[in-house]
């Protein structure tokens, strides 16, 4: 008689499909994609809607390579690697096209706190500019509706990943969710109620994967206001939330001896980089300035 | 499942009373005692599909989508407000913004195509009138410009063009293949359909058996006329291997190109041949399930197909032992809501199944992740209807009209600059020129035609004895798309009609990704400012960024929206129609 | 955890979150996991979304609940009668594991025997839930390939908390669902690190890993590195220490990071009894209700941010905890005060290690011996028993139930257990249940989670299902007097219809604001030591109208 073992302890052998990537030929795990193939390469691919932790949407675009025998570009980020795809990730096209994508963002969104897309803009040759002062913009205030997070929609790229954290990928709270077409698209709860009227729960897993800061914790927000963000000086702890029994990983951000944001690593087996309200927010009667001892 | 929150709002008497006369008697949530509820993930997302259909019920009880008629919707369904919302927000025809100032329809009048020239007119006619207007893409009649369709309150959708009889063009028949019946046959009788040879092809598909069925179809080398021209008998086989127990049926009925009706003068005068085929296509890939997506501005259309679905399933010819076959089959109707993009195949089905109408990536194809991530075969109707003829007279003597490449006939819809607009059923090969005499020829002096739609390209008259082949419009650089030919005459400002099309795909962009989004918009910036200019004089930087933005849509986009967005303007540029230096 | 230790001779979850995302059936059993231990519950979600069934049993339909097939809304402390009448419904259904029950259970027969009553129908009248929904689970229960019990207070706050974990085990053992992948029991732990408490020894009759102050033998060993003689009768519980000090037998309390004054089912004597101590010395990061009441307040540094060491977490799961910032004023970690006062009392034990201190536990503690530090950073935490440094860790536990030969240990034993219900029964004057629970934003007592500015507290109010409410003629939101037989408090109510009729609910999170655990029943699991939260009685009355 024998019940059912572990199965990561049964050691069950990981099949792997060849793909040829940039001339090299790479070993990808069986339901791997091309963009896993890329890392397994060392070639560096900007990825934007893109998350470990999420289901891949593959709309920002910024992430396409060339597949032979394929009319369009694929996005690398989701599109599984079958055994023999030939691929191209520096092709004339895929940085005409990355770059267009990025040079498309850059002239509507504000990508001021996007350091990563900002250094891709530079190594594609984006030039945003090219379409005149007149370009039409996302063109959002900022939403402040409460003390834990704003959402400042200008600096939206749409890439669907606070939906997908706040769906089902992880929250399953569905606060959250596109709403209007085209250029008109955003994100927005029920008929734009604010935030607190909405089903939110303020886990903030959506502002974790934001990708432009356009999703901010309310305390980064106020020391930018402050000109007083300083990612250079502060100091990035793990330790385990000490609210319930199950052990979330957190990650604590502290600069001055302060607090000024909590997060949690995707990799962690226990939260994938996700966490309630209380591990993320929790944490405010740590802060000196609070304390009552 | 979700954390359900609702605001205060609440419905008033008739939204409710609208919603629960669509839902039926299935809830997502069941509270059967005062200590048990069943409710769940699938019993959620079984129901989803309902949502599309209790939005339009709201939008015609409050002519809105009020809050409290959603969250009343959603509790019955389960679904969160914020999706709903989302769903809802997408379609041309919810209002969403704010509840109306007035208890009447809304006037959707067309403001593209051969309908251009004469909007202005008519809008100001409505509102003269005291009526309510929403200028609209394409209604899909362009042959009887200026097309207008009535969103009903509290009553039907209407078209008044729906009132006169229809009269095929091509009157006395000959060679005609998938038209034959329309005009002839009574669209509201079974009878009458059998009468001229229904269900003669359903009866022999099923004697066949469904290897017999697809070995006919891929000699015959149909191919699909949605657009993509994919060989039908390859999909139809692939969803018929596919694994899987539930397996659909779906016909792609949103027709919202541009220039293209000829769906809707099928199912308006020939509907039965639709459920037939679609019932074969059934038999042979194993599906017990069907749906028609109609565009939700077809009223005649929807109840003509909802009608025949009915005679049909009377005759027991749709239901658990269809035509005596042993086999079940039956077909629900889905109205599209306004969304070009709901024509595209995943999109569609995202759309049947109650969420935002955004395409999906592929692969994984429908044909194994369709609808509800079932093996799903889509077609469109003239696809569909093409299937008759192989069944009942064998691949062979199909392939006697058209050419090899393009066996068969091709139904194209003529609009604009010619005396009789209409949908024409014609051998693949007829030249351009051929198809313009047989409309009774241009009127006035032809400036250009824009083959397959907004999503095709211009040609001029240098092309006019282009065969009309895939492989010739291919190799010349252009498309016959969904069949349209719109013709027009050196009267039309194309920079102008340019620049319309350049709108069409900023509003009909979905937005999911990037190229697109972005780059409708920044083309139709381009044209804006080119039609400000008079249309003449676009510096070389400017030709280059379209060059630019054209490619990048063609090859980075998700769909076949993004990647035909840029088409269009830049036949235009390329053949000197609009852009040149005065 | 006792009813899991007696059954199974280990005091910890059995399975590992990952579960759950892999398993059939899921049961979550007196558990508002969606708010009380939303990570893990979104681990549960992907096991929904990967097709598992759950049943929800809870006499409110949480918000966990409304995430399941089947909610089965309990009557307030009926949860042996329920679990009773699924055993009985399996056998009698002839859909037990007979090969399992046979090789790795002991007292089937008995069982079998103390269910007999039980019938769906007599299962139906004492839960109130209709038999068909009981038959169903019960069903689905036993046919899942793999399936799993999950619970929290709703099944531990009880006076007869050791009797209901005892009866979801039987279920276990009836199915052969524990012990393998995917299967198990799994008790959410409220607190952080009640487990790695448990773990850690801090139980009356026990020494790190699970060792038993009276066995000579593991004492000897402890003696031996400690240096010192150890006591080796266990100690007693903190119900029993508020016994103690109401008979004068305790006189000095020394409370580390509990705040009873606030948190004790009856305050009012909890609060009395502590006064009445002749020395109290309370050390904790807050000045508490506690810590005002004491002679010597020792502040402290807060374990999870300012100080180093491990913590353990309900899938066994030993992780680091790293000090992310520095006290403020004279705040000392806690070990450091521990020193600090052995050195007052004469003993330098030197400077305080975290890493020195964990390694002296691998070596008394079997189960805690292959986690070095370096494996605990590098493997995100290890799950016990983890017993050399070759060994992975344990993902689930009981596999010996499946060995052939039980690894020479006796077969788990069956409970022969009696539905008592509530100790405090309704009567006229007090007709309607309270429980009591944690809200999502908040946490015990409030004294932390109240520190952060949630848009989503809305306060303790009481819960009513609304007709209960018209029919008194109360609105939704209009304060009212709440009494049971200990005390009265006034709070708003507000209109709930996820509630049944005759039920009300409150949290607990606000005592500043509402004295909830005036109310709260003083009846006690003996053998668990804890208290009914869950089962009070009350009365609710319209204010007096308040002359101008
Ligand atoms: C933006 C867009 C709109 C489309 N609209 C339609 C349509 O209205 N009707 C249609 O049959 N196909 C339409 N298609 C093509 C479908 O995606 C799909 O290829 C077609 O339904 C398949 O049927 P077929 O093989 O019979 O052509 C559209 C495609 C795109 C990209
Ligand atoms: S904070 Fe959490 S619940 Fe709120 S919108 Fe973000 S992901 Fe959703
Ligand atoms: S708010 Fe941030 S995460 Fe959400 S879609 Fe916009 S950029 Fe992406
Ligand atoms: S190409 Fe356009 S329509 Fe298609 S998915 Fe992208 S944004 Fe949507
Ligand atoms: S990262 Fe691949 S499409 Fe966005």
């Amino acid at each position: 008689m024998t019940g059912t073992m572990n199965p990561s302890e049964v050691g069950v052998s990981i099949r792997t499909v060849t793909i040829s990537i940039d001339d090299v030929d790479v070993k990808v795990p069986e339901g791997g994609t091309v963009l896993d193939g890329c890392k397994a390469a060392g070639i560096d691919t900007p990825t934007l809607c893109y998350s470990e932790n999420l289901t891949p949407v593959n709309v920002c675009r910024v992430c396409v390579v060339e597949l032979e025998g394929s009319r369009t570009l694929i996005p690398s980020c989701s599109r599984p690697a079958e055994e023999g795809m030939v691929i191209h990730t520096d092709s004339g096209r895929v940085r005409h096209s990355r770059k267009m994508v990025l040079e498309f963002l850059g002239s509507g969104v504000d990508l001021s706190q996007a350091d990563d897309m900002n250094s891709w803009s530079e190594h594609y040759g984006a030039d945003p500019d090219r379409y005149g002062p007149a370009a039409e913009k996302i063109n959002e205030e900022v939403k402040i509706q409460d003390d834990l997070y704003i959402r400042d929609y200008d600096k939206c790229v749409l890439c669907y990943k606070c939906v997908e954290a706040c769906g089902d990928d992880a929250q399953h709270t569905f606060a959250i969710s596109v709403s209007g077409r085209g250029f008109a698209a955003r994100i927005s709860t029920e008929f734009d109620i604010a935030l607190p009227d909405s089903a939110c729960v303020y886990c903030g897993n959506c502002v974790a994967v934001c990708p432009t800061n356009a999703l901010q914790f309310k305390t980064e927000w106020d020391l930018r206001e402050a000109a007083n963000w300083k990612p250079e000086e502060q100091t990035v702890t793990t330790t385990v939330c000490s609210y319930c029994g199950v052990g979330c990983n957190l990650e604590m951000h502290v600069q001055d001896n302060t607090i000024v944001k909590v997060t949690s690593p995707n990799d962690h087996s226990v939260t994938n980089g996700n966490l309630c309200i209380k591990g993320r927010f929790g944490w405010q009667y740590v802060q000196p300035t609070i304390t009552t001892r | 499942m979700a954390d359900l929150k609702f605001t205060d709002a609440v419905a008033s008497s008739g939204e409710r009373a609208a919603v629960e006369a669509v839902l039926g008697d299935e809830r997502a949530l069941v509270f059967e005692h005062p200590r048990l509820v069943r409710g769940g993930t699938r019993r959620r997302h079984r129901l989803r599909h309902m949502l599309l259909p209790a939005l339009h019920a709201l939008q015609n009880e409050a002519g809105w989508i009020s809050k409290g008629g959603l969250n009343y919707v959603c509790e019955e369904l389960q679904v969160p407000p914020a999706e709903a919302y989302g769903v809802a927000s997408f379609y041309e025809m919810f209002r969403v913004d704010a509840a109306p100032n007035h208890d009447g329809p809304v006037t959707h009048v067309c403001i593209d195509g051969p309908c251009r020239a004469g909007s202005t007119e008519a809008i100001a006619t409505v509102k003269a009138a005291g009526g309510h207007v929403h200028e609209s893409p394409c209604l899909g009649q362009c042959e009887r410009p200026t097309a207008v369709f009535i969103q009903g309150r509290r009553g039907p959708d209407m078209v008044a063009a729906d009132a006169d009889p229809f009269i095929r063009p091509q009157q006395d028949g000959t060679g005609l293949r998938l038209l034959q019946r329309l005009g002839v046959v009574d669209p509201n009788s079974l009878d009458s359909y059998r009468e001229h040879g229904g269900y003669v092809a359903l009866t022999k598909a099923i004697t066949m058996g469904p290897d017999a069925v697809l070995a006919e179809l891929s000699d015959s080398g149909l191919s699909g006329r949605g657009g993509a021209a994919f060989p039908t008998g390859f999909k139809w086989s692939a969803v018929r291997d596919a694994e899987g127990d539930t397996k659909h049926v779906v016909a792609n009925c949103d027709e919202s190109e541009p220039g293209t009706f000829k769906d809707r003068t099928i199912m308006e005068n020939d509907p039965f041949s639709l459920i037939e085929a679609m019932t074969i296509a059934a038999v042979t890939t194993g599906s017990e399930n069907g749906w028609i997506y109609i565009r939700g501005e077809y009223p005649l259309a929807t109840a003509r197909i909802e009608n025949a679905i009915d005679q049909a399933r009377s005759a027991g010819l749709l239901g658990d032992d269809v035509a005596g076959s042993g086999m079940t089959f039956d077909i629900e109707v889905r109205r599209g809501a306004g969304a070009y993009i709901c024509g595209e195949e995943t999109a569609l089905f995202n759309s049947i199944e109650g969420f935002r109408g955004e395409p999906r990536n592929k692969p994984p194809f429908p044909t194994t992740h369709g609808l509800f991530n079932q093996p799903t075969a889509i077609n469109n109707p003239e696809t569909l209807l093409n299937v008759l003829p192989i069944v009942l007279e064998g691949a062979q003597d199909y392939r006697c009209i058209g050419t090899e490449g393009s066996p068969g006939t091709r139904l194209f819809c003529l609009s604009g600059a010619v005396s009789t607009p209409g949908t024409y059923e014609m051998p693949f090969g007829t030249t351009l020129r051929e198809l313009l005499t047989l409309a009774g020829g241009v009127t006035g002096e032809l400036q250009a035609v824009l083959l397959g739609g907004a999503a095709g390209s211009f040609v001029t008259a240098a092309s006019l004895d282009m065969p009309l082949t895939l492989e010739d419009t291919r190799a010349a650089g252009t498309t016959l798309g969904s069949g349209v030919v719109m013709v027009f005459d050196t009267a039309t400002d194309l920079t102008d009609m340019c620049t319309r099309i350049a709108e069409f795909f900023k509003n009909e962009s979905c937005g999911q990704c990037v190229p697109c989004r972005v780059g409708a918009v920044r083309q139709h910036e381009m044209m804006v400012d080119l039609r400000s200019k008079n249309g003449v004089g676009l510096a070389p930087d400017k030709r280059q960024l379209h060059a630019d933005m054209n490619s990048a849509m063609a090859d980075a986009s998700i769909c076949g929206l993004g990647h035909t967005a840029g088409s269009a303007v830049a036949s235009a540029l390329a053949l000197g129609l609009i852009g040149e230096s005065s | 955890m006792v009813g899991l230790a007696t059954v199974l001779g280990a005091g910890g979850g059995t399975s590992s979150y990952q579960e759950i995302e892999e398993t059939d059936v899921i049961l979550l059993w007196g558990s508002n996991a969606r708010e009380a231990h939303p990570i893990f519950f979104h681990h549960l979600l992907k096991g929904i979304d990967n097709g598992a069934t759950m049943y929800a049993v809870d006499p409110r339909r949480t918000s966990s609940a409304k995430f399941a097939d089947v909610w089965l809304g309990l009557e307030v402390g009926s949860d042996v009668a329920l679990a009773n009448t699924v055993a009985r419904e399996i056998i009698a259904a002839d859909l037990h594991n007979k090969d399992f029950v046979a090789h790795s259970t002991r007292g089937f027969d008995r069982l079998k025997e103390a269910v007999e009553p039980y019938t769906l129908e007599r299962g139906s009248e004492l839960t109130g839930v209709p038999a068909e929904a009981i038959r169903e689970m019960a069903h689905a229960y036993a046919t899942a390939e793999t399936a799993q019990i999950l619970w929290t207070l709703g099944i531990t706050e009880h006076h007869n908390a050791v009797d209901n974990v005892l009866a979801l085990c039987n279920l276990a053992l009836l199915t052969g669902h524990v012990g393998c992948w995917g299967s198990g029991l799994v008790p959410l732990r409220g607190q952080n690190n009640v487990q790695g408490g448990g773990d850690m020894g801090s139980l009356p009759d026990q020494l790190p890993g699970f060792q038993k102050v009276n066995d000579d033998v593991a004492r000897a060993k402890f003696e031996a590195v400690y240096g010192v003689e150890l006591n080796p009768n266990p100690g007693i519980h903190l119900t029993l220490m508020f016994e103690a000090m109401e008979r004068g037998e305790m006189k000095a309390v020394y409370v580390i990071g509990e705040n009873p004054a606030d948190s004790e089912a009856d305050i009012h004597h909890a609060r009395k009894m502590l006064e009445g101590l002749d020395l109290l010395v309370v050390q904790d990061i807050f000045m508490t209700r506690t810590a005002e009441m004491a002679d010597v307040v020792l502040p402290a540094a807060i374990g999870w941010v300012e100080s180093n060491g491990t913590v353990t977490s309900s899938e066994r799961r030993v992780q680091r905890v790293r000090a992310a910032v520095t006290p403020p004023g004279e705040a000392r970690d806690d070990i450091q005060i521990i020193f600090d006062i052995a050195a007052r009392m004469g003993h330098d034990w030197g400077t305080p290690d975290a890493e020195q201190l964990w390694d002296e536990l691998r070596t008394l503690s079997p189960m805690h011996a292959g986690m070095s530090w370096d494996r605990l950073e590098s493997e995100g935490g290890l799950q016990w028993p983890c017993p050399n440094m070759d060994h992975p860790g344990s993902p689930f536990l009981h596999s010996w139930l499946w060995a052939d030969d039980l690894e020479g240990r006796e077969p788990a034993p069956f409970s022969a257990l009696v539905h008592q219900g509530p100790k405090e029964q309704l009567s006229e004057k007090f007709p309607l249940r309270l429980t009591t629970g944690r809200a999502l934003d908040s946490y015990n007592t409030g004294v932390q989670s109240g520190g952060y500015n949630s848009p989503i507290r809305y306060g303790d109010a009481l819960d009513m299902n609304p007709a209960d409410a018209t029919s008194m003629g109360i609105q939704d939101g209009e304060k009212v007097q709440v009494s049971s037989a200990r005390g009265t408090v006034e709070m708003a109510v507000r209109y709930q219809p996820d509630i049944p009729e005759g039920l009300t609910f409150t949290t607990f999170h606000f005592p500043e604001l509402v004295d909830v655990n005036v109310m709260t029943s003083d009846a006690w699991d003996k053998r668990s030591g804890t208290a009914e939260f869950k089962a009070a009685s009350i009365r609710v009355d319209k204010l007096k109208a308040v002359a101008l």
